[in-house]
């Protein structure tokens, strides 16, 4: 099923959490919504699925408007961030809630509910523990849990709010792909709810980003990574150094330095550069770039993260490197370089100056 | 991120109970103590003075309300105390007297009152070896004072008990590896965060012992100026048909309650505030 | 030896850790002492008074005291204004738990504030304003005496003053319960396409269960034991509008005093299994209702 927000807003009291948001959502697909706490993106997944209502707009699910209809007529499947599997029932009777409250003609038989919820709990590799209570089990056996149960009543769509938020990391990059292999077999429209953006990247065919109620920037996880359309998503995709300053004749002039612009793109005049830690390189001796001074040097695996502080305004800096190129360099605690960006998004800087 | 009234729509009953709950607490409580209010409006403003400042009416208060303070301030002290023994303190019995804490909620207060006479009362349990001392409780305003304390002690102890065990250790432990005694730890760390549901415990003790009257009356003694509680003028008055002068006396002690009753709901956002998780 | 020294160093160390917060002995004994004893006085003693005073002229005048006329129909009375006010409260509890724990709304504050009333009006006051509208002199009095109908001096009355004095106790029992489980597993039943009522008997009946049985209960022996309430509307017709309570004042004041506490014993009874069911429920409520992992 397709998915189309028209026009959403909402307000709750003071706070504007979605102003005037219109996403499609393509049939099959698996779409992430990424933002930082407090962007809206968890209310416009209520709102989609009917657990709360938009102040303006139309919620269309395959064309048809579905602003009006009950939660309980959408046909959505919803996992809950702290999952809110029924504590007092069995796993086996968590997930055929679904099927046991249909109305009395659509209901299953007997045998027919305990088929369909052995085939789920055997799909989310589960079956072992269906009369064991919910409370018994571990963070992501009931995330899988609550999985099977939104999916037995055969949703057309399946929402999950922050569906690793409570997880911890072994076991959320676990799940993550699991995740992945069960969409690809099943195939429902599915939409995500994340603050992290490794977990959207990894994980989503489309990332939808979200800033304050406003939707920044959807595409594929290649395209938001690598052609950041705000300073927002920019900063909010990875760590950034930042250069704020003026563009004058293919120069930034920054921190009484000059730097190069590597690329000659149509820049505002004043402008705020950002540039990823691998794109910044240490130079020595005479010539463009920041001035900085070496506050610490870190090694993680295969990779070098070096400290440093500008020398005119003592303004952090972050340059990733690999650690071949770390000791060919010989850097030392202490000494002054020059920092030279090899690549870099320009934006204007109003729009750069609240992210 | 409660969506007030967009949840409304989505948990269903709403209307339904909440127009119940308006119409059963207007039909039970509301209009029935709108008719107090109205009752007085029968006496002119010298008579509805003159009823509620009469001498027997102003002993009254001063034994209820002296009483009262009294033995929700003794509760305070002992009721700390209690909690504290519960909370840190592990000893035999000790959770047959956590339930038993309770037994003032349970016990109807008739019961208690009997029961108190006949440990207080010259030939009983305790009065047999304090009167001997020129100790006299029953049937005297000590007899009051016993008897509210027995109704109030739980209001304390079940107040402070669940935010001492929230109380972590560790800022006990912080503050000494501060160099703080464990008395200065005590006062200047534990005593504070406790001291909002102390005051509240305290609050609700006397609140309750404003209005008691099934356990003081049996032990009080009853003697008009002296051991007669503002309860029993009301009761007084009813039976000799003196309805406005009942309700007068009514409204004051209605008007007592409804301030006390505010206290305590700002007390108990003080404690939700301070002694609340933070969360 | 390695056995040995390492327990000693766990002996050692967790004395260490407790040490910091470990009350001096003065304070502990002093503590101890006076907590106790204040306990011991003020609310054991009484407790075993009622007892031994019931059983003081023997079992024969115990049971005399029960199964005497008055005695009887007491008894009945209270059950049935008990097994009137209670489901009434029951479902008025449930009812104001439901709005006020799963909704907001303007005058919430004032609503949760007015179902705590009756803990801070005198019962006599509670007892007053039903004489004040449905006696003799009140509102509907000659209304209802035109029509023959008794409410004051009659077993409505009683019924009305004993639902006031213990209408909070099971709204207060699971408003805070309801308001600490959240609607999550409401929204999740509605999501599934389950009904108001199916949530509510399948989803929320039985997360609040302990605590919607302890608010009845406490509810119930409030309701069984109002004294001043009910003495003011009661007007003490012995075999017609006594309930125990009343009875044992009655028994007292005529000087019975082994009668006064043989019915007086029954009401500690009930007062007893209060509390023990209570503590069942607690034990049962904090295993069954361990939050879900991460909140």
């Amino acid at each position: 099923m397709s998915i189309r927000v028209e026009g959403i807003t909402k307000h709750f009291g003071q706070f504007a959490a979605l102003s005037d948001v219109t996403l499609d959502f393509d049939k099959g697909k698996l779409v992430a919504l990424l933002g930082p706490s407090g962007c809206g993106k968890t209310t416009l997944l209520r709102i989609i699925a009917g657990l709360e209502t938009a102040d303006h707009g139309r919620v269309l699910f395959d064309e048809e408007d579905a602003t009006e209809r009950h939660v309980r007529e959408r046909q959505v499947g919803f996992v809950f961030q702290h999952y809110a599997l029924f504590r007092h029932m069995s796993v086996f009777e968590n997930v055929a809630f679904g099927l046991r409250v249909k109305p009395r003609k659509e209901r299953p038989g007997e045998a027919e509910i305990r088929r369909r919820v052995m085939k789920l709990l055997d799909l989310v590799q589960l079956a072992w523990v269906a009369d064991r209570s919910p409370l018994q089990l571990s963070g992501g056996q009931r995330q899988r849990i609550a999985l099977a149960r939104a999916l037995a009543v055969e949703p057309q769509v399946l929402l999950l709010d922050e569906p690793f938020g409570a997880l911890d990391a072994k076991v959320r990059k676990e799940l993550r792909s699991w995740l992945r292999q069960l969409h690809d077999e099943l195939h429902v429209t599915s939409i995500f709810v994340t603050h992290d953006q490794e977990e959207a990247l990894e994980l989503a065919d489309e990332v939808v980003l979200m800033n304050r109620g406003r939707i920044e920037q959807i595409g594929s996880p290649t395209e938001v990574y690598t052609a950041p359309a705000s300073a927002f998503v920019y900063g909010f995709l990875g760590s950034s150094n930042q250069l704020f300053g003026e563009v004058k004749d293919g120069y930034l002039d920054t921190l009484g330095a000059r730097v190069a612009l590597p690329t000659r793109e149509t820049v505002p005049q004043r402008a705020a550069a950002f540039v990823r830690p691998h794109d910044l390189h240490i130079e020595r001796g005479e010539g463009h770039g920041v001035p900085a001074t070496v506050r610490r040097i870190l090694t993680l695996g295969a990779l070098a993260r070096i400290e440093l502080s500008a020398v005119q305004d003592s303004r952090a800096f972050e340059v990733e490197l690999p650690l071949r190129d770390l000791s060919a360099l010989a850097l030392t605690q202490g000494e002054t370089v020059r920092l030279v960006p090899t690549a870099m998004r320009l934006f204007p800087i109003e729009e750069a100056a609240s992210p | 991120m409660a969506g007030a009234y967009a949840n409304r729509k989505v948990l269903p009953g709403f209307k339904l109970t909440l127009g119940f709950t308006v119409a059963y607490l207007s039909l039970i409580v509301l209009v029935p103590l709108t008719a107090v209010f109205l009752k007085t409006s029968v006496l002119t403003a010298d008579q509805f003075w003159a009823q509620i400042t009469a001498p027997r009416a102003m002993a009254s208060y001063r034994l209820t309300f002296g009483a009262s303070l009294l033995a929700a301030a003794i509760n305070a002290v002992f009721g700390l105390m209690l909690a504290w023994a519960l909370v840190r303190y592990s000893f035999p019995g000790r959770k047959i007297v956590d339930a038993l804490i309770d037994l003032p909620f349970a016990l109807p207060t008739a019961v208690a009152g009997i029961s108190l006479t006949a440990i207080y009362a010259k030939n009983g349990w305790l009065g047999q070896f304090l009167e001997p001392l020129g100790i006299k409780i029953a049937f005297t305003p000590v007899g009051v004072l016993v008897a509210l304390i027995f109704i109030g002690l739980p209001f304390v102890v079940r107040t402070v008990q669940p935010i001492l065990e929230d109380l972590d250790t560790e800022y006990e432990e912080a503050a000494a590896s501060l160099g703080a005694s464990r008395w200065e730890t005590l006062r200047r760390v534990v005593i504070p965060a406790l001291f909002p549901a102390l005051l509240t415990g305290f609050a609700l003790a006397f609140a309750r012992a404003v209005g008691e009257y099934g356990s003081v009356i049996f032990i009080a003694g009853n003697m008009p100026l002296i051991s007669e509680i503002t309860p029993l003028i009301i009761i007084t008055k009813l039976e000799q048909y003196d309805y406005a002068g009942a309700t007068a006396i009514a409204s004051v002690m209605l008007v007592v309650s409804f301030v006390l009753l505010l206290v305590i709901n700002l007390l108990q956002a003080w404690v939700a505030r301070s002694g609340g998780k933070e969360s | 030896m390695a056995g040995t020294v390492s327990r000693m160093n766990k002996g050692e160390s967790s004395f260490q850790a407790r040490s910091a917060t470990r009350d001096p002995f003065w304070m502990r004994a002093t503590i101890l002492t006076l907590g106790l004893g204040f306990f011991a006085i003020f609310l054991l003693l009484p407790l075993v008074v009622v007892f031994a005073e019931a059983f003081r002229k023997g079992f024969e005048t115990y049971w005399a005291a029960l199964v005497d006329p008055d005695a009887q129909s007491a008894i009945r009375l209270t059950l049935i204004a008990a097994a009137i006010a209670v489901p009434m409260n029951l479902v008025f509890g449930v009812s104001a738990a439901w709005a006020i724990a799963k909704y907001n709304f303007p005058g919430k504050a004032f609503l949760t504030t007015l179902i705590d009333l009756p803990f801070s009006v005198s019962p006599v006051i509670a007892g007053l304003i039903y004489v004040l509208v449905f006696g003799a002199q009140g509102w509907f009095g000659s209304w209802l005496s035109d029509h023959d109908i008794k409410v004051i001096f009659a077993v409505p009355g009683i019924v009305l003053a004993t639902v006031f004095v213990t209408f909070p106790f099971v709204a207060r029992e699971l408003i805070p319960l309801m308001e600490a489980q959240g609607s999550d597993e409401e929204e999740a039943a509605i999501v599934l396409g389950a009904s108001g009522w199916q949530t509510f008997w399948r989803v929320t009946l039985p997360n609040i269960k302990w605590g919607l049985l302890y608010g009845v209960i406490l509810c119930n022996a409030r309701a069984m034991g109002e004294f001043g309430a009910v003495s003011v509307v009661s007007g003490h017709i012995r075999g017609q509008t006594n309930t125990m309570p009343l009875h044992v004042e009655i028994l007292y004041n005529e000087y019975q005093f082994a009668a006064a506490f043989a019915v007086a014993s029954l009401l500690a009874l009930l007062a007893l299994v209060t509390i023990a069911v209570k503590s069942l429920v607690e034990g049962l409520a904090s295993r069954t209702s361990t939050r879900e992992g991460g909140r």
